[in-house]
């Protein structure tokens, strides 16, 4: 394993333990289709920055990402609240919207890109990210995807920890949380906030559709285990690892796209935990009948 | 640009796509009706991404884009999908979102798997596939459009047949249940034709955003209409015209994919529908608040002079108003123009009086008023310092029939609880 290698599997790491941290709560409040809907929707935000800046320049995308991640919210909230569209539709015709209009963006301006193009928007590229190498004063210090996701990192760790009190009442009980005086509100948009800052950023390396994989599969398969929050956030994390590590030897043993692997190998992982679960109930009614 | 249209139209390649995208957008705004009323939109959309697994064992089989294989394909997977989304959901903790999230970009995943698996095949045709994810309508072959067009026949036969059953189960479940619908095998035609309908349209629309085919025209339908076979008409009316449209948006520069282009057009209808849409529209529900709320405006004026009347002063100036009722001096002055204009105030200098028709309504609100606390004291127990405030809502409200009933009930009484005159006209 070369050094190649060690910085594309650190990077998608970095990756899929934010998304599994932050799918965790997306779990459990049900609101997994939001954030499907603002990593889909993101994607104009993405392109105007990339127009603007022409290049991935984080902070351009920062604030194209946020502009966007908030309008969604907006948007599926107007269409749901004031003009009484119900809401699964409300969610469906924002983001593929949104989406249409990020590749449309593609297709009219970026004439034979290789940076962005129609395919990378779906699966991203990880296994060129190792090209783009950081090197200061002859010494490497990381991919710039690695060092882009990085403080993403940092920032969705400090915040389940410093957030965690106020994250697990919102989780399990809204209600209960606002009749505590918890403002609601803003750990709600903070936190979508803070799901489309990491789906932006992991936006190059895995694309749009597949990190709705990793916000989801991680978190849901962990659920299916255990019961209380914290030993779900660290088994989610330990999914997630073991699948990028799978994932990443897989795809290249078959020489497939590296994002879409670690997404299939997480995928299986839910399968056999999903069996192993059937199998448990059907061993102990088995006990409970003899 | 019209000359580009004008040959777009006449060219005869064009005019077969323009076919195949028509037929396309009516069946899926016919099938995307049903999934809309049953709140399973989001379905369509995870089963739209899992049939990118199905397209690709499809064309591994035949070697090339058979459009029966790749469709026989989708409708396995597309089955599949539905049916374990429907597993996870009803047998495990997990919700019916996180479900549909997590099978949705499982399939999609393996799919792109398959793909960049036959991409290294070396398949001569393997360019075309790539074609599936976000669609290109000129791709489509005579043969494509025939097997669209038969499919689409059968998916209109089976609506026409089942109507009632789709009806029932889409409006109400426990009431399809409780007279006999086998709703499991109705549920179950659903998702097939949803599959069906998937799998014709991901040619022109590509499978990430066909579910907005098939969401969007249902959606915007529901705004013009109540009755189902109207909106089921009307979804596929649009439909088809966001499909044309957005194949003629498309060819504004070569090589584009028709997906997104005809979501755009489909965004468009949606959009204008929700702003302008009679009764359910955005402006509507706008313009029938703002005369709601004149209405009240003007009948708390009236009510508020023939109180001052009452208690002896017969022309009121504007600090009269002010001192009984805190109200938007702008509004006030507006309404009260208002009054004047259709003739129920007479204006001299600033100071306002009733006239003869001002206090027939005046009274009418008054009556309304004092007619209903005197019910909710005498036929709801209501004690009399809990009763003013409905009475101000309910005022506004009560229609004449309403009135002659209350009269009735309460044998055409002559005070209210409050002691006041009931003043009749």
């Amino acid at each position: 394993m070369g050094i190649n290698d060690l910085l594309t599997l650190i990077t998608a790491l970095l990756i899929a333990w934010s998304c599994s941290l932050l799918g965790c709560f997306l779990v459990l409040r049900k609101a997994v289709m939001v954030g499907d809907a603002i990593s889909h929707s993101v994607l104009p935000g993405i392109v105007i920055a990339y127009l603007v800046s022409s290049n991935f320049n984080s902070v351009f995308m920062l604030i194209g990402a946020a502009f966007f991640g908030v309008f969604t919210t907006v948007i599926i909230d107007f269409f749901h609240k004031k003009l009484k569209l119900q809401e699964d539709a409300s969610i469906g015709i924002t983001f593929t919207w949104l989406f249409a209009l990020g590749v449309i963006l593609i297709a009219l301006f970026t004439d034979g890109n290789a940076d962005l193009d129609q395919d990378c928007v779906l699966f991203g590229e990880l296994g060129t990210t190792f090209l783009d190498k950081v090197i200061y004063n002859g010494r490497l210090f990381g991919t710039r995807s690695m060092l882009m996701i990085l403080p993403v990192f940092i920032l969705v760790v400090l915040f389940v920890v410093v957030g965690f009190k106020g994250l697990q009442i919102l989780s399990f009980h809204e209600e209960f949380a606002k009749s505590k005086g918890i403002n609601v509100n803003f750990w709600h948009y903070s936190f979508m906030a803070l799901v489309s800052i990491t789906t932006v950023m992991s936006f190059e390396s895995v694309g749009a559709v597949l990190v709705v994989g990793l916000l989801v599969i991680p978190p849901a398969t962990s659920y299916l285990l255990v019961e209380r929050l914290i030993p779900m956030l660290w088994l989610s994390c330990l999914v997630s690892t073991i699948s990028s590590l799978l994932g990443y030897f897989a795809s290249i043993y078959f020489d497939v796209s590296i994002s879409s692997m670690i997404v299939v190998t997480s995928g299986a992982i839910f399968i056999l935990v999903i069996i192993y679960t059937k199998l448990k109930i059907a061993f102990r009614k088995k006990i409970v009948n003899l | 640009m019209i000359e580009r249209i004008i040959y777009f139209f006449s060219d005869p390649i064009a005019q077969k796509v323009i076919l195949g995208v028509a037929i396309i957008g009516a069946i899926s705004g016919v099938v995307g009706t049903f999934s809309f009323l049953r709140k399973k939109t989001l379905i369509a959309d995870a089963i739209s991404h899992s049939v990118l697994p199905g397209v690709c064992i499809g064309f591994i089989f035949a070697g090339t884009k058979d459009p029966i294989l790749l469709m026989i394909g989708s409708l396995v997977i597309g089955w599949f999908s539905v049916w374990i989304i429907d597993y996870i959901s009803s047998t495990t903790k997990l919700s019916e979102d996180t479900s549909i999230a997590l099978v949705s970009t499982l399939f999609f995943a393996i799919g792109s798997v398959l793909l960049s698996f036959i991409s290294k095949s070396g398949n001569a045709e393997q360019s075309g596939l790539k074609n599936f994810l976000f669609g290109k309508a000129a791709t489509m072959t005579a043969f494509d459009i025939q097997v669209f067009a038969i499919v689409s026949i059968g998916i209109l036969l089976i609506v026409i047949v089942f109507f009632k059953p789709f009806q029932i189960v889409c409006f109400n479940l426990e009431f399809a249940r409780s007279i006999g619908v086998k709703v499991r095998r109705i549920e179950f035609l659903l998702s097939t034709l949803t599959v069906l309908t998937v799998a014709i349209g991901i040619q022109a629309v590509g499978v990430v955003l066909m579910s907005a085919l098939l969401i969007a025209p249902a959606a915007s339908a529901r705004y013009w209409t109540n009755k189902l076979p109207i909106m089921v008409f009307i979804a596929a009316i649009f439909g088809m015209l966001s499909g044309v449209m957005g194949v003629m948006f498309s060819t504004i520069k070569d090589n584009m994919p028709t997906g997104p282009w005809i979501v755009f057009a489909l965004f468009l209808f949606t959009l204008l529908t929700l702003l302008f849409a009679p009764k359910k529209g955005w402006f509507s529900i706008r313009k029938r608040n703002k005369l709601n709320s004149r209405k009240i405006a003007e009948e708390n004026i009236l009510k508020i002079i023939y109180h001052l009347k009452e208690e002896g002063n017969s022309t009121i100036s504007f600090g009269n108003f002010l001192e009984k009722r805190t109200m938007d001096t702008i509004l006030l002055e507006k309404t009260l123009n208002y009054l004047v204009d259709i003739g129920f105030l007479k204006d001299s200098k600033k100071l306002f009086t009733l006239t003869e028709n001002g206090e027939l309504e005046a009274a009418r609100i008054v009556r309304s008023h004092r007619l209903w606390e005197l019910y909710l004291t005498k036929r709801m127990n209501f004690k009399d310092d809990h009763i003013h405030g409905t009475a101000e809502t309910i005022e506004h409200l009560i229609t004449p029939e309403i009135e002659k009933e209350l009269l009735k009930e309460l044998d055409f009484p002559t005070s209210d609880p409050h002691n006041k005159e009931i003043p009749y006209a």
